[in-house]
């Protein structure tokens, strides 16, 4: 069982600048951010190392970090140009009953991830469900589509905080 | 009215008109397709069951959209699942009928404001019949819908086109 700090200097000592920073001034548990591009190497790590054996992927998540800037577009919607999208994993061993949560953050004008699929099955879904939600990509992801909005869903990913609700989908009108 | 009221009062004969004894028919075997969407399906089925007894009123559910005569919309109606709706009521045959259980089936219910995915009432797609209110309506409520529905059929004419 190995303490966040304990982890974050092996992946430290074997990733270096990959490896960004351990946050522990949260009021949640530490976290490490990483490069979001390495994510996949370092998932793969995580998993095959003797002393880390992080078998289970938990949760993996998509974030709206909404810090870029706040400007009007040309219809007065409040629209966000800039700042972040972020992807948190949520890993277990169960073999060495220690956790760790990984952060990745990515430009929200091209949010690009590299997937982790290769080393858990299960962030398949979990991947999709954060394309289809804020338009995250997973770079070599095996089948990114749409999973829970329509195939032919074309008015953006809706939890992103400036999505703007459609007035018409196939001819029903949306709105209340 | 039923036809027991013209029943003469010795022997085996019953007046009617063919109108009533027709809507009498239909109205007390209304096939529903066997469809639920949320959790207002669970009520549904909680009206199927032995306690509440849907069949009592000739409500059996069945699985073809082709054989059946009403369709429940039991639950949240997603715009994915709004194109299926109407597809499925296409299928039906005439005379159908239509019965929206639940707030979301009948508004949009609690989605109403902020569900990007939710189809603001089924009556956007399909005509709707009887809105059952509540979230999710009890049995009881669903019963009384499906009374009032009867009584719609009861009063149809054959000739007379209804609202």
């Amino acid at each position: 069982m190995k303490t966040a700090e304990e982890i974050f200097s092996i992946l430290k000592e074997k990733f270096g600048d990959s490896i960004i920073e351990l946050k522990s001034d949260k009021p949640v548990e530490p976290f490490i951010l990483t490069a979001p591009l390495e994510v996949d190497k370092i998932s793969i790590y995580l998993r095959d190392n003797s002393e880390l054996l992080f078998d289970s992927l938990m949760n993996l998540s998509g974030v709206d970090d909404a810090n870029g800037e706040k400007v009007k577009d040309e219809n007065g919607n409040e629209i966000i140009k800039g700042g972040n999208l972020s992807v948190w994993y949520h890993l277990e061993s169960t073999k060495l009953k220690h956790k760790l949560t990984l952060k990745v953050s990515t430009d929200r004008e091209k949010p690009e991830v590299a997937t982790v699929t290769e080393a858990w099955k299960c962030a398949d879904w979990h991947e999709r469900e954060a394309y289809d939600m804020y338009g995250i990509i997973f770079l070599n992801h095996p089948d990114l589509r749409r999973i829970l909005m329509p195939y032919d869903w074309e008015h953006g990913y809706p939890l992103r905080k400036d999505y703007q609700n459609p007035e018409f989908y196939q001819g029903m009108k949306v709105p209340y | 009215m039923g036809i027991l009221d013209k029943e003469f009062s010795e022997g085996n004969i019953v007046i009617a008109k063919t109108e009533d004894l027709f809507n009498w028919a239909r109205l007390s075997s209304l096939w529903q397709v066997g469809f639920g969407l949320a959790c207002c399906a669970i009520e549904m089925m909680a009206t199927s069951a032995s306690h509440y007894d849907f069949d009592r009123f000739g409500v059996i559910p069945r699985p073809s959209p082709r054989q059946s005569d009403i369709i429940i919309i039991s639950g949240t109606v997603t715009l994915k699942m709004a194109t299926r709706i109407k597809r499925l009521y296409e299928q039906m045959p005439d005379p159908k009928y239509v019965i929206s259980m639940g707030s979301c089936a009948n508004c949009g219910g609690p989605y109403w404001e902020h569900g990007y995915h939710v189809l603001k009432g089924v009556d956007r797609v399909i005509p709707v019949d009887v809105y059952v209110p509540g979230c999710p309506p009890r049995p009881e409520a669903l019963l009384e819908g499906l009374m009032k529905l009867q009584e719609k059929v009861r009063n149809e004419s054959m000739v007379k086109k209804s609202a």
